[in-house]
């Protein structure tokens, strides 16, 4: 099988006089070398300079609000539980009356941490996740010296209000259309004035 | 009696319903079950999950039945031929009662203490459509605290029954019902009286849903994150025979031993499943067993040893070098 046209035969020949000079060999180098000058650099000036990446990039986590600024993750464990890497930490909570604003439904993630050392970026946590809760973003994880601080609570991950993330482009066509369908209203706020009055 | 099941023929003694026939045979044809629980006494009937189709009644007469029969209420006769898994109708059938017990079932598994070992998730995700056709508004109820320990979401709720046997049969002085008909019926108690009983604990075990749950557990681990144990204690009310749900060293959840079909193996008393919350407390067994495919296996590596024989196996036949000799 043959993979590239690069291929050379060693031999152990002698080498003759002219060979053995190495001049021709070093102003073939130096040619090498010089043209180089003329060319474009191929060097990207991180960070003030970024390679494009594609849309659907896998990098650091986010935990989204919804549109009232409640968080949506329920601390289910599906995330936890899709990990392959086992990463994903939580431990629930339960909501208090005057907390609607703060949690989406009655049972939120009190502590949700996701070790970034463990965690290979596979994406699993975004498609077990029936809440649209978490996703990952097109962020890297920063630089630290501890390995504690590689541990991201929800201090890290869930978005700000005012600073919201914009996953878009990771809702593909088909989850787009898929929640379109009238049946899924399970992603409804919650609305006391609706109580017991669902039938007749 | 020779009953025919599936092509499958058994011998039973009389009065043995289709149901407990097939389940003598295996769970490869027994029908599931919501309502049916074979230690209370008069339950099934309800939720016709568990219908089958007889196409020849018996010897004497074979002419088949007209509708298909709820098995757990239909007693066998000798030669009558049954059809479960193999008849399309009772498929199509069930598929249909699966999407009428979720009609009024909300889809808030990602919160419910049950998830995981529910058995309307295991008969939805084996019988059911992924899509409802039901439009409208779901009934929806406040939480209801029957007594300290057990939390009652009318929410959830499909109507079994069971509760309710547990509460006539295993105690004195049931205080809960169903209330009202037709779709407006729930489970209520009296001004929310309390169900003050040593075994009044069981109704959580018997609740094929998360409409009756462990207060003490609420939202404390999903099951999955759990290790279940089976443990036992000199008890003077019960057998003392349980199975503690595990994290780390800490005791969540106290429950009975479940058998093959998802019941209870022996009713337990409230001191066990609610105030012996310490590892000190009980004798433990040793693992339960669960299926591997259940979602409570995952992450629990009990084969750990099998898989490293395994893989020293297959390391030796390309030549590697033994995993326990490696620098």
């Amino acid at each position: 099988m043959q993979l590239t046209n690069r291929k050379v035969v060693v031999s152990n020949k002698v080498q003759s006089f002219a060979e053995r000079l190495y001049l021709p060999a070093i102003a073939k180098g130096m040619i090498i070398t010089a043209s180089h000058l003329f060319k474009k650099s191929p060097t990207i000036n991180y960070p003030e300079e970024k390679r494009p990446i594609a849309p659907v990039y896998r990098g650091l986590h986010v935990l989204k609000l919804d549109e009232n600024g409640a968080e949506r993750c329920t601390s289910c464990g599906m995330c936890a539980v899709a990990c392959p890497a086992e990463a994903i930490t939580m431990t629930s909570g339960e909501r208090k009356k005057g907390e609607e604003n703060l949690y989406r439904e009655e049972k939120y993630a009190a502590t949700y941490e996701i070790n970034m050392l463990r965690c290979i970026f596979c994406g699993l946590c975004e498609e077990a996740c029936p809440k649209e809760a978490i996703f990952l973003t097109d962020r890297l994880v920063d630089v630290e010296f501890e390995r504690n601080d590689f541990i991201y609570g929800k201090d890290k991950l869930v978005e700000k209000v005012n600073e919201r993330i914009d996953v878009t482009p990771r809702q593909t066509p088909e989850v787009l259309e898929f929640k379109k369908i009238p049946g899924l209203k399970h992603n409804e706020l919650f609305d006391p004035k609706k109580l017991n009055k669902g039938h007749h | 009696m020779k009953v025919t099941i599936d092509g499958i023929e058994i011998d039973v003694p009389k009065g043995t319903t289709i149901l407990q026939a097939a389940r003598m045979i295996g769970p490869e044809v027994a029908p599931p079950t919501m309502c049916y629980y074979s230690s209370l006494k008069t339950s099934g009937g309800y939720c016709r999950t568990c219908i089958v189709k007889v196409t020849q009644g018996s010897t004497a007469n074979p002419t088949p039945m007209p509708k298909p029969v709820a098995s757990c209420r239909t007693e066998v006769m000798d030669g009558m031929v049954v059809e479960n898994t193999i008849n399309k109708d009772v498929l199509e059938a069930r598929k249909g009662v699966v999407e009428f017990l979720l009609m009024n079932h909300p889809l808030d598994c990602p919160i419910c203490d049950q998830a995981g070992e529910c058995h309307l998730q295991d008969l939805g995700y084996e019988h059911g459509a992924a899509n409802t056709r039901y439009e409208f508004p779901r009934r929806e109820f406040e939480r209801i605290d029957i007594g300290k320990y057990v939390q009652l979401h009318m929410t959830r709720c499909i109507m079994c029954f069971r509760c309710v046997k547990v509460a006539e049969q295993l105690t004195d002085n049931r205080v809960h019902g169903v209330m009202h008909r037709g779709d407006a019926a729930e489970i209520s108690t009296y001004i929310e009286n309390v169900i003050e009983n040593d075994f009044s604990g069981n109704v959580i075990d018997v609740c094929p849903v998360g409409a009756l749950t462990d207060k003490t557990f609420r939202f404390k681990s999903r099951v999955w994150f759990t290790k279940p144990v089976d443990a036992s204690c000199d008890c003077k009310k019960c057998s003392g025979k349980v199975r503690l749900w595990l994290k780390g060293a800490d005791v969540l959840r106290v429950t009975a031993r479940k058998d093959m079909w998802g019941e209870a193996e022996a009713f337990i008393c409230n001191e066990c499943r609610f105030e012996r919350k310490n590892t000190a407390d009980w004798k433990i067994e040793g693992p339960s067993p669960i299926h591997r495919s259940s979602v409570i296996s995952q992450n629990h590596y009990t084969h750990l040893n099998e898989l490293k024989v395994q893989v020293m196996k297959q390391q030796k036949a390309l030549g590697f070098m033994d995993i326990n000799k490696r620098p």
